[in-house]
């Protein structure tokens, strides 16, 4: 089946779906890709933060995107906490610490899976907004709203970020910490502190991206296990440490998902990411943006 | 009253006296089984449970079997297939029980079904699909009302057809007990003559369906089938609130697993407006035995002790009519001897809280129970609508039916 008003909806929705992708992404782009912390936490610590903003919702009928921004000062203190414990008992300890890095953050990840379990249940949550459920009609296509908020989202993530990182002195010394820590610690910095800070920026975007997650679907604890595939593959794509090119790997990720599960078959769909992977690492072996 | 008339009753009154200590003493009848209390299939193992130990102490309030107490003996498989036969070896070997039941749900039992096969033992299933198919083991007895594998999709393409549906769109989870039901689904439809138009496996890890569900709607289906499991059939249904399924869908629904569960209820809210789904029990006039209040006056109130499903109807019930089956079986037997039992449960119709039940040769229900029932007049945030009869409507079967299909979708979801 083919025609053209399906394959422009497709590529709507794909676009919405691939920002969404990358709002989840934006973290670990700083995390994995920028510092080198093997964080395979990353999805377990968004869909903690979705918890949090269900809970929030839930309590007090606050808005799922605003309960996102309150619990981002938590996330960043979680994130300062657990980067901390890992550069004590793992990074500086020799060179092997990527290796056992990978199981201090697979524990972090059950540890975290346990306690949404027991604190919880098994069931799954999900969120009352305005926007959710509804769509927008333009002709005879109709764009659901809650994609909407997660591309603007996506969209005002990815800018602040780059501007952060672009513009003011952290951010700077984070890009340099990235590429020469040994350089930055001759300059008189200090690069565990500044890769503490940074750690705790990206745990910090995870508490918006959370309320993304529960907004797009209903979450329930073991959810991350869907997303670690999905995350990592747009960071590697993207190129280490881009967070532009993470937009844009998340972009064409989504839009080619969207294609496969509209006009291919939906069977096909999981593959895609990491056929999309290897044929980008095939020709560009540093990723997409990456330098 | 003379010295001899004296040590005569001295001696009865002691022979008495000793009887009554040794049937105080009688150790209770064991019944052992695993059930999942954590993992994916926790919320459904736990309702379970609290339905059959309200069996356990309604009837020990009543003195027992057979004069004895019943005891249960329970561990967590975590849901885990792996897990399930190392623990029934365990409950048969160690604990010594006297029965056997089974774990909620078709992966925990089926590789149990082996092992009881083997050392031929009375195994009641709990909610399990289609376990005994290639097992062929005659003391095996479901306690689901399923009945006919086909049946399922035989209630909702019925309706479909009578609505006035000539095509059909499946739309299932590409796991195995989504696809059993989507491949009988193929065949009925073959049977009743209604063409697929579109046939859609998606995989477990999609996390957005608008693309699927636009899809489906160029295919312009008159019948939507589809087998999905909990956190997609929340999306599935989100994504048809936005995107649309089209004005010819008549009806949509069929085997959403997730749909029957108080937690998932209220969070779906109006969205389930006007979807046809399959359920087990609900609070509709027609689904009232002999009882089955009594037993949901017990389960609400210890529910929320025991922190499980608040309404409790998918499966708790069945929990307790699978205790009275085994009560019936061995008041009548008046032993525990396992193939006398089966003999029993195999010969004879068996009054529930859930309604008579007759099994057939294989082990599962002679006939069908399986509900399709209408979502009507749904509200948003609200836990208690659901007690309410009339909030889903029973369309099929014709015996429990409570009401007729509001079509088409779009104007039942209204």
């Amino acid at each position: 089946m083919f025609s053209i008003e399906l394959l422009r909806d497709a590529v709507v929705l794909g676009v919405l779906l691939g920002c969404f992708y990358a709002a989840v992404s934006i973290g670990l782009s700083i995390s994995f890709g920028l510092l080198d912390v093997p964080q395979v936490a990353h999805p377990a610590f968004l869909v903690l933060a979705s918890y949090g903003v269900y809970l929030l919702n839930d309590s007090y009928d606050i808005d799922p995107i605003v309960a996102g921004v309150m619990i981002a000062p938590l996330f960043f203190l979680l994130g300062v906490i657990t980067y901390r414990l890992y550069y004590e008992t793992f990074e500086r300890r020799g060179t092997d610490a990527g290796v056992r890095g990978i199981a201090f953050f697979f524990g972090v990840a059950f540890i975290i899976e346990v306690l949404i379990i027991l604190q919880f249940g098994v069931d799954q949550r999900s969120v009352t907004a305005s926007y959710i459920g509804k769509a927008w009609r333009i002709g005879d296509l109709r764009i659901p709203i809650r994609q909407l908020v997660a591309f603007a989202v996506a969209i005002g993530l990815t800018v602040l970020l780059a501007t952060y990182l672009s513009r003011t002195f952290m951010g700077r010394a984070i890009r340099a910490v990235a590429q020469d820590e040994e350089g930055l610690r001759l300059m008189g910095a200090n690069p565990v502190r500044i890769k503490q800070f940074a750690f705790g920026i990206a745990t910090a975007v995870l508490g918006v991206a959370g309320a993304l997650l529960i907004i797009i679907a209903p979450v329930e604890p073991t959810l991350d296990r869907v997303y670690i595939g999905r995350t990592f593959c747009v960071v590697v794509m993207a190129g280490l440490g881009s967070i532009s090119g993470t937009l844009i790997a998340a972009i064409i990720l989504g839009v080619s998902e969207s294609i496969v599960l509209t006009m291919f078959g939906a069977s096909w769909a999981p593959a895609i990411s990491f056929a999309l992977l290897l044929g980008v690492l095939a020709v560009r072996p540093q990723g997409l943006l990456g330098r | 009253m003379n010295r001899r008339m004296v040590i005569g009753w001295a001696t009865a009154a002691l022979v008495l006296g000793l009887s009554s200590v040794a049937s105080a003493e009688e150790p209770p009848i064991k019944i052992g089984m695993s059930m999942p209390q954590t993992g994916g299939l926790a919320g459904g193992g736990k309702a379970s449970l609290l339905g059959i130990e309200i069996w356990r102490d309604d009837i020990n309030a009543r003195g027992g079997l057979l004069g004895r107490k019943v005891e249960l003996v329970v561990y967590d498989d975590k849901s885990s297939a792996s897990e399930t036969p190392a623990l029934y070896a365990k409950l048969l070997d160690v604990d010594k029980v006297d029965l056997l039941f089974a774990p909620y749900g078709t992966v925990p039992t089926a590789p149990i079904l082996p092992l009881v096969k083997q050392r031929g033992l009375l195994l009641m299933g709990n909610f399990s699909f289609q376990v005994n198919h290639k097992v062929h083991h005659d003391m095996w007895f479901n306690n689901a009302p399923w009945g006919p594998a086909d049946s399922w999709a035989t209630g909702f393409l019925t309706l479909g057809q009578k609505a006035g549906g000539k095509t059909m769109a499946l739309l299932s989870a590409d796991q195995e007990f989504a696809q059993n039901l989507a491949r009988t689904a193929r065949e009925v439809a073959k049977k009743l003559n209604i063409p697929v138009v579109y046939d859609q496996a998606y995989p477990p890890s999609t996390v957005e369906f608008s693309s699927i569900v636009r899809a489906l709607n160029a295919a312009k289906p008159d019948i939507v089938f589809v087998a999905s499991y909990p956190p997609d059939s929340a999306g599935i249904l989100r994504a048809v609130n936005e995107i649309g399924v089209g004005d010819n869908v008549k009806i949509l629904g069929g085997a959403m697993v997730g749909l029957q569960f108080a937690q998932v209820m209220e969070n779906m809210g109006s969205l389930l407006n006007g979807v046809v789904n399959y359920n087990t029990w609900l609070p509709e006039p027609s689904m009232y035995f002999d009882g089955t209040k009594a037993f949901f006056e017990k389960y609400t109130k210890r529910a929320i002790e025991a922190k499980v499903d608040p309404l409790g109807y998918y499966i708790a019930p069945y929990g307790y009519a699978m205790g009275q089956m085994i009560e019936q079986a061995v008041n009548a037997t008046k032993s525990l001897d396992q193939k006398g039992l089966a003999k029993y449960l195999r010969e004879n119709t068996h009054k529930t809280i859930v309604g008579p039940i007759t099994y057939a040769d294989d082990g599962e229900w002679k006939q069908s129970v399986t509900l399709e029932a209408q979502f009507r007049g749904i509200k948003d945030k609200n836990m208690d609508q659901f007690r309410q009869p009339g909030k889903q409507v029973i369309l099929f079967p014709d015996n429990l039916k409570t009401g007729e299909l509001v079509a088409p979708f779009e104007a039942a979801r209204k």
